[in-house]
Order: C-alpha cells, then structure tokens, then sequence
C-alpha cells in the first residue's frame, strides 16, 4: 500500500494539467465551467486540438491512436480534464463505437472510421434506445430485412444525445424476429443520418435544452457492408460498448469543480450581514458533499490501481451508482444557494441576477438524467445485488 | 499509489484470521466470553501476544515489532469480522501509542513491552461525564506533591477500565492537559466497573489524591490529538470488518430465508437495500484504508481521520440499521449474531466522535480549500501537483 503516485505519476499528472489549462482554448473552457450549452464547434475544436497531442483516444489500440496507458493513467487524464473543464472527447466517438470498430469491425472499416472518429470528422450519435425499450433493451423493435446488398431499416429509436449535430448512427436493429432469446436476433449496423428515410425530431427536455432527439426509420437503405461484426451477434458488441460507457462515468473532476463553484458561491451571497459560507448548517452541507467524494475518489483510484488480472473490481460498480448521486448533489446545492436568484433561469440582458445563479436551476434539472443514463442506477443496484452479493 | 497488501500484510490477515476464528468460531462462543469478566478471553490475549500483535506497532528497542499502521489496520480489521472483545486498540493503539509518542525510554521499555508480551492491560482514561470528544481534560486535575504528582477526579466511561493494570490519564495542569500514569493498586483510587451494550467493560473511575508519575511534561494536547486520531482510524477498520460480516451475514439470510413460498432474495426490494449497503461498505473501506496509508506518509492525520470517521460512522449506522432490518424479528434476538454486530458498530461509533461530531470539524476547515487532492497536500507530503 502506498498513497504518493510515483514521480513518473506525478510528472504525467503535471503534463495533463498543463496541457489541458494551457492549450484548449479559454472561452471553450469557460462555458463548460458556467454550465452553459457547448456547441457543436467548440466540441470539434477541442477534439481536435486533443487529437493532434495524442489525447482524444488514448485507451484505443495503439495501431488506430491509443497509447497503452495504464488504468490509472487514463484515470488521471480523464480528472484532469473534469478538473480543467475541457469538454471530454465525444463518448459516441471515442467510448462507444470507435473502441467497437477497433475490436469488431473488418481491415476496411477500420481504415474507412476510425481515423475520422478519431478526430470528430464524422460525429457519431447512438441509435439504441426505444420507446418501449430503455433498461430492457433487448426488446428493441427497429428491423433491418435483408434486400440485395442492402439491409431495409425500419423503426424509431429515442433518447438520441446530439442527434442533431451527427453525420452517422451505430444503430442496434432486429435482424432475426424469431432467436429464441430476444437478445440473440440483434445486429449492429452503421449508416449515415442524411440517408433518405432518416427523421429526426429534437426532444425538448424540462431545462428548455434540446439535446436529445426521436430518429425516425423508414425504409432506409443501407447497404450489406456497414453491418459491424456479425449478424446477430450485435447484443454482445452493444454489452462491450456499455461496458465502456460505465467507465469514467463517476466524473468526480467535474463534481469537484462544481463544488469549488458552491464554496465560491456562498461566499458570494449575504444573509443576515453574514456569508451564506459562514452558516455552519451550511457549510456542514457542503463538507459532507466533499467528504462523500473523497470517498467515491479513493474507491476510483482503487478501482483503476488494482492489479488484478483484467478482472473489473467488484467495487467498479460503485463508481456509476455514487458518481451520479453526487453529481446530482452538487447540482442541488448550488439551486440552494442560488436561493430565490435561481428563478431568474431564463432572464437576459437587463437583469442584475450574476449568469451563474441563472443556470443552476436548468442544470439541477438536466442532470436528473445522470442517475438513469448509461444504466440507470436501478440497474446498478441489480448488478450489485446479483453479481457481488449473489442474491 | 496502490491499495494492493502485500504478502506479509496477506500472510499476517490470514494468521490473525485464523487465530480469532478459532477464538470466535461462532457467535455463542463469543456470548460466553463476554458474559464473564473482565468480558474478554485472557487466554486469546495471551496468543495475541505470543503471536507478536500486541506489540505490533512498538518500536523494536521498546519491545515491539516496528509494523505500520496498515499492519494494525489489519488486525483491527479481524477483531471487527468476528467482534473479538480483546481491548487491542484500546490497550496497543491509544494507551500504547500516547505511552510511545510520549514517555521516557524507560516508561517505553517497561510499559510497552508489559503490552507487548501481554501482561500488561493499559488504557486511556479519558471520557469524563458532562463534555464529549474533546482532545483535553477538565474534570481531573493533577497537583505536584514533592517528587511526584496525585490526581483528583472522575474520568468516565473508561473501557476496560476495571481491568486495566495501568491507567493513562489526562488531568488539568497550568490550563493545559497533562499526562499521567496510575497503577491498579495506586492509594486513592476507586474502580466501578459495568458491562455495555456491545458486551464489553467500562468502568467509573475516581481519583481522590492518587498518586501518579508525569508522562512527560507539560501540555499534552497535541499527542492526545494525534492519538485519538489514530485510535479512530484502526477503529474505523474494526467497523469495516464487523460490517463486512453484518452484510454477508444479511445476504446470507435473504438467500435462505423463505416467506410467501419463496427466498427473501425475490423481492427486489429487499435486495436494492442490500446493494445500498455495499456501496456503504465499500465508499467507507476506501476512506478508511486511505487514512492508514496518510499515517503512514506521515500526511495531515489528524484531518485524515476525521474523513474516515465520517464517511464510517454514515456507513455504519446504514448498514447496521439495515441488517437487523432485512432480517426481521431474529435480528433484535440476543441469541442471533447480527444484533450483536450493530451494537457494537454503535458503540464504535460513540467511543471517540461520531459522524456529525466529524462533520462538524470538517465543516470548520471547508472554506480554507477550493477542493481536496487526497493525493496531495496536506495528506501525502511531498506529493500532488500545485494548483495554480
């Protein structure tokens, strides 16, 4: 056992640091760290300035950009990154399918994606979830018949994150109606969103964002080559992809920027010619938030340090579960303190509420979805219960 | 950075575990031993010293082995798995460890190797009714006479404190809190021992011009700080191993355990809780295991401390509640182990600081930091990377 990391730890913890506060630009770091809506330019600029040093994939195979880094080293690069604000490489691209194609895809598909994911070229949006299949996703409806050399695709998928902003869709269809396990009849194609037959319809969320998106299916054309993998085998590629959507999804960088913001905040609020920082209930509030993410820290680092051999840490699914409590938590507080000006969400020019006070509402709402995204936290409950307790 | 015990740290977990299982092999063993004074098993604590773990974090040239503290963690561990009643971190890590930081060669060498050969019981006699947690004394006050020195007052609860054959007692002296040492057979001072909830001892102990020697001089605050903080944190890892067993014995029982014609394991509302409770667990083994290693870096211990006590003391009143819970009715019985385990989870919780009393603390310093680096200042020294 031993807390310091190694002076080499160290050293790469210092490189990140001052890659991350010294390279990406100001203004892009800024609007992540006041909550604000990044666009879809300013995510592709920061992808790209991330992949030209070597930073947007590093936990690829090292033939298509990765850089064989240790768990703790991607651990420390991606807090880093929380704790500078940059916004993170696209999880579509970099997390999801990008690590299938490399692991899956034939010699062509490769060198037709991975490069240009790499480095956002194509934009990747995620066709998985149904209306009437989200924790059970094994019951998606969406076919693919096959035609000739193509695959006819139709149906709806929902829930689609940056839709509006995509060039292509990893989509999980029904190939096989009659498996005997639903699960077994899933195939995973690709296609791209400007095919004709693709709708896409922006779902307004409860913060007045638009973020997420309905996609539309009919009787789009895709051909044979862009099924990735093999037919009927796409459940196993969609579990691999969702295994990596778990992983540094406790984003525990960005909480604690969040509650920096808190601490800030409060002392930034007059109550009774006092600090709102000074109320011991408080600042009682804001400790335990703290003291939890120490915990929930310590729990990543001896998650991504164990040295057992490849197996996941039984621990791991901790890491989601919390995570996005705590996220959730800090969100909260900052509405608290916000008090009475964070009813000002929609206010513009012409209003004296400072813009940090304006979003903390619309914030506390989007990141209700922290806890039911990437497996809802109900999901992780089960996971916990059946794989760890054994009940 | 690692989390990883290494062989030695493996093969003495393993070694103690083995000891205690044998001790403690179930739960009416146990029921037994602390039905009958002094509520512990001399013989257990004999082999504890035979195997070399009363003197464990001693120095050697005081009689001890010269281990770390995640070498005592260990063992605390295992004495919270089976809720062993042995006073080993009241005797080794809080009477020992102010004896060690404190006292002359010649007290070290004469009380720290009694401990370590396990025929000397010392405890802190700290607690005094009317004030809580606090690291100075008020209600005994110390009064030189000629050479030495006598002691006057009511220190209370003191754990162990009827059996103990040496007590280190803090007392009042110029405004400051000072240290002392009383021998059981010391003129003036009176012992009324009780048992507690958890099956341990506690006793009453007045002084009434006893006599006693100075453990080194002057104002002692800060080494109570520090071993109080060290107390808390082997502490801290006894509550990870009784709720380890708290939970395995619960998810035992939700897989047996037939309601309705089918295990309690069906009913998901059931289960969800039990996850909760690892989480609990784990969140807490993480914080708690950090604290040691901050010790043993020589990091910010105090502060280390207070962390781990907090996220413990949340994690065990969670899970201990939730045991007795999920198990029904057979979890208040006295006949069952599980009841036996929250009680003691709550004992732990009260001995030196509990949950809020930590939050408190933490709550005072929240402000001096715009985030925590658990890898960095002040908790690994020489290490993290400076903010900007």
């Amino acid at each position: 056992m031993r807390l310091q990391l190694s002076p080499e730890l160290e050293a790469f913890r210092e490189e990140m640091r001052t890659f991350f506060t010294t390279q990406v630009p100001q203004e892009i770091r800024d609007t992540v760290a006041a909550h604000r809506h990044v666009s879809k330019e300013q995510y592709i600029e920061t992808q790209r300035v991330l992949n030209a040093a070597g930073l947007a994939v590093p936990h690829w195979p090292v033939e298509w950009g990765g850089r064989d880094w240790t768990p703790l080293q991607r651990h420390i690069w991606r807090e880093e990154m929380q704790l500078a604000n940059v916004p993170e490489p696209l999880a579509f691209n970099t997390s999801m399918i990008g690590p299938v194609l490399a692991a899956f895809g034939n010699q062509e598909q490769k060198e037709r994606f991975l490069a240009k994911t790499a480095n956002l070229d194509i934009w990747w949006c995620q066709g998985f979830s149904e209306p009437d299949a989200g924790s059970d996703l094994a019951s998606l409806r969406t076919t693919a018949v096959r035609d000739g050399d193509d695959w006819v695709v139709n149906g709806q998928k929902t829930w689609t994150t940056l839709g509006q902003h995509a060039d292509w869709i990893f989509c999980l269809v029904r190939t096989d109606p009659t498996a005997e396990k639903k699960q077994r009849g899933i195939s995973l194609l690709v296609f791209p969103m400007d095919s004709p037959g693709v709708t896409l319809r922006p779902i307004e969320l409860v913060d007045g964002g638009f973020e997420v998106n309905e996609v539309f299916f009919e009787d789009v054309r895709v051909p044979a080559e862009n099924l990735i993998g093999e037919e009927n085998r796409g459940w196993d590629y969609a579990k691999f992809l969702l295994g990596n959507e778990r992983v540094g999804i406790a984003r525990i960088g960005s909480t604690k920027r969040m509650l920096a913001q808190a601490k800030e905040h409060a002392r930034e609020i007059t109550v009774d010619s006092r600090s709102l920082a000074e109320d011991p209930h408080m600042a009682a509030r804001i400790a335990e938030v703290e003291n939890e993410l120490v915990a929930l820290e310590l729990t990543a680092l001896r998650v991504v340090a164990n040295s057992a051999d490849g197996k996941p840490h039984p621990a791991s699914s901790v890491l989601k579960l919390r995570g996005s409590e705590l996220q959730q938590a800090a969100t909260e507080l900052l509405v608290d303190i916000a008090g009475p000006l964070s009813l000002a969400s929609f206010a513009d020019e012409g209003s004296d509420v400072p813009d940090w006070a304006r979003v903390t509402t619309p914030h506390y709402l989007n990141y209700r979805k922290v806890s039911i995204y990437g497996g809802s936290n109900e999901v992780q409950r089960t996971i916990i219960a059946g794989s760890i307790l054994g009940l | 950075m690692n989390f990883d015990y290494d062989s030695e740290q493996n093969d003495l977990r393993e070694a103690v575990r083995g000891l205690l299982a044998r001790a403690y092999a179930d739960s009416e063993q146990r029921r037994t031993v602390v039905k009958a004074e002094p509520g512990f098993d001399e013989k257990t604590w004999s082999r504890l010293a035979e195997m070399g773990l009363l003197g464990l974090p001693f120095a050697e040239e005081d009689g001890g082995m010269g281990a770390g503290p995640v070498e005592v963690a260990i063992v605390a561990e295992e004495i919270g798995r089976v809720l062993a009643p042995e006073p080993f971190i009241e005797t080794v890590v809080l009477a020992g460890g102010l004896v060690a930081a404190v006292g002359t060669a010649e007290q070290r060498a004469e009380i720290l190797g009694g401990i370590a050969e396990g025929t000397t019981i010392a405890i802190f006699a700290h607690a005094e009714p009317g004030t809580r947690w606090t690291a100075t004394a008020s209600g005994v006050t110390a009064t030189q006479s000629g050479d030495g020195w006598t002691l006057t007052g009511v220190k209370e609860p003191v754990p162990s404190g009827a059996r103990a054959d040496v007590l280190v007692v803090s007392a009042v002296v110029d405004g400051g809190t000072g240290l002392f040492l009383v021998r059981a057979d010391a003129e003036g001072l009176t012992r009324t021992g009780y048992r507690t909830h958890d099956g341990t001892r506690a006793a009453h102990v007045r002084f009434d011009g006893t006599p006693a020697v100075a453990l080194g001089t002057g104002d002692r605050t800060a080494a109570i700080e520090r071993a109080l903080a060290e107390a808390r944190i082997a502490y801290g890892h006894e509550a990870i191993g009784a709720m380890d067993t708290a939970l395995r014995t619960t998810a035992e029982y939700l897989k047996t355990r037939k309601q309705f014609g089918v295990t309690l394991n069906k009913f998901q509302a059931l289960t969800f809780r039990a996850a909760d409770m690892y989480v609990s667990l784990e969140l807490a083994r993480s914080t708690a295991l950090w604290a040691s290693m901050v010790q043993e870096a020589g990091g910010d211990v105090v502060s280390a401390a207070d962390r781990a006590r907090l996220q413990v003391s949340r994690a065990s009143r969670h899970i201990g509640k939730e045991a007795i819970q999920l198990h029904g009715g057979i979890g208040v019985t006295a006949e069952y182990s599980v009841g036996h385990y929250t009680s003691r989870l709550t004992a732990i919780d009260h001995l030196l600081g509990d949950g809020d009393w930590a939050l408190a603390r933490l709550a005072g310093t929240v402000a001096d930091h715009e985030t925590v680096d658990p890898l960095g200042a002040p908790y690994a020294p020489g290490g993290g990377v400076v903010t900007g």
